[in-house]
């Protein structure tokens, strides 16, 4: 059978069989009944686990499928696990650019913020937690919007916040697809006058894009002499990006 | 010239942790190995020390190989750990002897009973600072000497050494049974009952009644100061300072003058204030604690109010009620409802450890009716720390005379912004969390750091501690003060509960 993968057809017939007994399998009776080495069925099984498309009871005897495997539409990370994941980087972003760092992720058409870290100036400042952004408008929502496959994100009028807000839907797609071919999004008075950020995508297991992490501040901070972002501080987001991710996917 | 980091290792009671930090106070990386929690018994809690030794020999190397450190980049190592932790092990050899017995281990209450005897729980309070409880090493101590035969007579003869975790370490990072060093610091030494809380020493009136041998007693040393030179793991790297993690914390969060206070929400969750170099008794159930010492300046002291079941409580309904599947998700669910539901959980699991000090005590979920969801026992745990914090601080400013005026804190669950609302709400303070919420590795940095001056001094430290997120009280007072009556009444329906009989 040319072209196809035959982890996955396995993988599959492991989801079925998990389907078909509601009080769970153990890796010899998955093993018996597909024909396959216990090795071999325990390596699948504990892919699986880790996906989150099946659940180990507290024996850790017998696998059945997840709750989570009925609702694969919906997103498989929940936010206040992005940030308990995210929050020692995000301080630790903060405190290397001197900027305010926040970390959020799409719900519906908005990108909600999930995690606030303040500009370390010991300043006046207000938690953002919970509060959304225009995708289109900020480098966070453009970071994700980048990403999202569904379109269900994208609105169907661009508001414009300032005379520099992208509000051709032909313009946005170039710059989305600006966005994924450096791993990037810049934000540059879309959102607020004076105002300047810089965003990268968080990708957990397999590659999926569940958040942003990016900082924003004012312009002269953020830019260099001639308005480009500065490449130490993209630099930065990035690998913050990049560890967050490697502590979701568990491979610190 | 590369950078140059300190290396903070942090010895917990569920992982070993080794954590770089740059001059600027800033984490540069995390390495960390979890070690197995032994349960032999009902009440009882163990841990293998050579486990956790093999743990630090791997997490420290991981943590230079992540940015790429070699050996000599690394100015100092500075350690912290699981307090109260006890173990034995044998000199010649450097085997353990049996395993370690965790701080949660409630093996010995029966023994405490018959310590208190008439004189009661406080008969040593002046003497050490604390009550006596199983909570503390001691009693730990002389159940081990006494249930293991032979083993006070090889004890007397100095052929066995007794240490809390950090001198575990800091013995296996100088050589083990080749010249290893026999040491501890005064804040952990203040957490056996052992140490007189005045003189900083060992107390033979102490050692009598606990029927400990001298001898098996490390060296007590201050916190910040170069212990030795490592010859293991990180050879030629001076070990600059050891302190219990919650004086570590207080270190890192800058609390350096009397008045200012810290709480680290982890498994359990402890509020130290610094009283200067004042030992303040309490009246209220707080600890008298020695802070830290610098060298050979005098002491600082704190005032600590400990409560024993908080993140373990969400870890709890985690794994022992299976309602949900990380420990982050509890703030979805109880974001699912709008309040308790009049639900309250006292999780009084081995008892209640401050204010009320009752090992008596257990558990109880009260207000249960069938209106109930577990989005509302979600939001009963969360809210359980908040009114254990609010009994301490208000125990704390009786104690004190000083009113809290904000409340900084630190710990896994600062990441719970449902929690850090609801304490800013139940405390009408401020809440403050600092950018490097690692404090408890960050405070033996610095103390680590002090030592070899790789930092000048304390105000420097000051300087790199910078507000990352602030929760302002919003709480109607009246329903402030109807939430804690009802959990006060809560808390009044677990004592007695384990009755002498049983």
């Amino acid at each position: 059978m040319p072209g196809s993968v035959q982890s996955i057809e396995r993988a599959a017939a492991v989801l079925r069989l998990l389907a078909a007994a509601p009080n769970g399998l153990g890796v010899a009776d998955v093993g018996n009944a597909l024909g396959l080495a216990k090795t071999t069925v325990h390596g699948i099984l504990r892919t699986l686990h880790q996906v989150g498309f099946v659940e180990q009871d507290r024996s850790g005897a017998h696998y059945h499928l997840s709750d989570a495997f009925g609702r694969l539409g919906e997103s498989y990370l929940d936010p206040n696990e992005l940030r308990s994941r995210a929050i020692n980087w995000a301080d630790s972003l903060a405190a290397r650019s001197g900027e305010v760092v926040r970390v959020g992720r799409l719900d519906g058409s908005k990108v909600v913020i999930v995690h606030h870290v303040f500009r370390p100036d010991d300043s006046d400042q207000d938690l953002d937690v919970g509060t959304t952004l225009p995708p289109h408008a900020t480098a966070l929502g453009k970071a994700v919007l980048a990403y999202d496959a569904s379109g269900a994100a994208r609105p169907k009028r661009l508001e414009a916040f300032t005379t520099r807000t992208i509000t051709d839907p032909a313009r946005l797609a170039e710059e989305l697809a600006t966005v994924r071919s450096r791993g990037w999004a810049g934000e540059f008075e879309e959102h607020t006058i004076e105002i300047a950020g810089i965003a990268a995508p968080i990708r957990g297991l397999g590659g999926l894009v569940v958040g942003a992490v990016g900082l924003i501040g004012r312009i002269e901070r953020i830019c260099d002499s001639r308005l480009r972002h500065r490449a130490d501080l993209v630099t930065m987001v990035r690998a913050t990006a990049e560890a967050i991710a490697r502590d979701l996917r568990g491979d610190s | 010239m590369a950078e140059q980091y300190v290396a903070a290792v942090d010895q917990g009671t569920n992982s070993t942790r080794c954590i770089l930090f740059d001059r600027r106070g800033r984490l540069v990386s995390v390495a960390q190995r979890e070690h197995r929690q032994l349960f032999p018994k009902p009440g009882w809690v163990e841990h293998d020390a050579a486990e956790i030794w093999r743990n630090v020999t791997r997490v420290v190397p991981a943590a230079l190989r992540q940015v790429g450190a070699e050996p000599g980049q690394i100015v100092a190592i500075g350690i912290t750990n699981q307090r109260e932790t006890s173990l034995l092990w044998d000199r010649a050899t450097g085997r353990p002897i049996g395993n370690a017995v965790v701080w949660q281990d409630t093996r010995t209450d029966r023994l405490v009973a018959e310590l208190a005897g008439d004189e009661g729980l406080d008969r040593f309070a002046d003497l050490c600072g604390l009550p006596l409880n199983t909570y503390f090493s001691a009693p730990r101590l002389k159940w081990m000497l006494d249930h293991t035969p032979g083993l006070r007579a090889r004890a007397e003869r100095g052929e066995v050494l007794f240490g809390t975790m950090e001198t575990w370490l800091i013995w296996n990072f100088t050589g083990g049974a080749n010249g290893g060093l026999h040491v501890t610091d005064v804040t952990n030494a203040s957490r056996t009952m052992l140490m007189n809380i005045a003189s900083l020493e060992w107390d033979d009136e102490l050692l009598a009644a606990f029927d400990v041998p001298r001898a098996v007693l490390p060296e007590i040393r201050p916190s910040s100061g170069v212990f030795a030179t490592a010859t293991e793991v990180l050879p030629g790297v001076r070990i600059g300072a050891a302190l219990g993690d919650q004086q570590a914390a207080l270190f890192g969060q800058t609390c350096f003058s009397a008045g200012e206070a810290k709480c680290t929400y982890g498994t359990g969750s402890f509020l130290l204030l610094h009283t200067g170099q004042e030992i303040v008794r309490s009246k209220h159930g707080m600890l008298t604690t020695v802070a830290y010492q610098i060298g050979d300046e005098p002491a600082s002291y704190a005032l600590e109010g400990s409560m024993a079941v908080t993140g373990s409580l969400v870890q709890w309904f985690r794994d022992g009620l299976g309602l949900i599947h990380t420990a982050a998700e509890i703030e979805t669910l109880a974001r699912t409802v709008d309040d308790n539901g009049g639900a309250y959980i006292v999780p009084a699991f081995s008892g209640l450890f401050a204010p009320h000090w009752r090992s008596e005590a257990r558990g109880v979920i009260a207000g249960l009716t069938g209106y109930i969801t577990k989005g509302h026992l979600a939001r009963a745990v969360l809210e359980a720390t908040g009114f254990q914090t609010l009994e301490v601080v208000d125990a704390m400013n009786a104690d004190s005379g000083i009113a809290l005026t904000a409340l900084k804190v630190d710990g896994g669950m600062t990441a719970n912004n449902l929690l850090m609302q609801f304490l800013a709400d139940l405390l009408d303070v401020r809440v403050v969390r600092p950018m490097v919420t690692e404090t408890v590795s960050l405070g033996a940095a610095y103390a680590a750091g002090l030592a070899v001056g790789y930092w000048p001094d304390l105000e420097g430290l000051r300087s790199n501690w910078h507000r990352a997120g602030q929760w302002l009280p919003n709480m109607d007072p009246t329903r402030r003060a109807t939430e804690y009556a009802n959990w006060q009444a809560a808390v009044q329906r677990t004592f007695n509960w384990i009755r002498p009989d049983q």
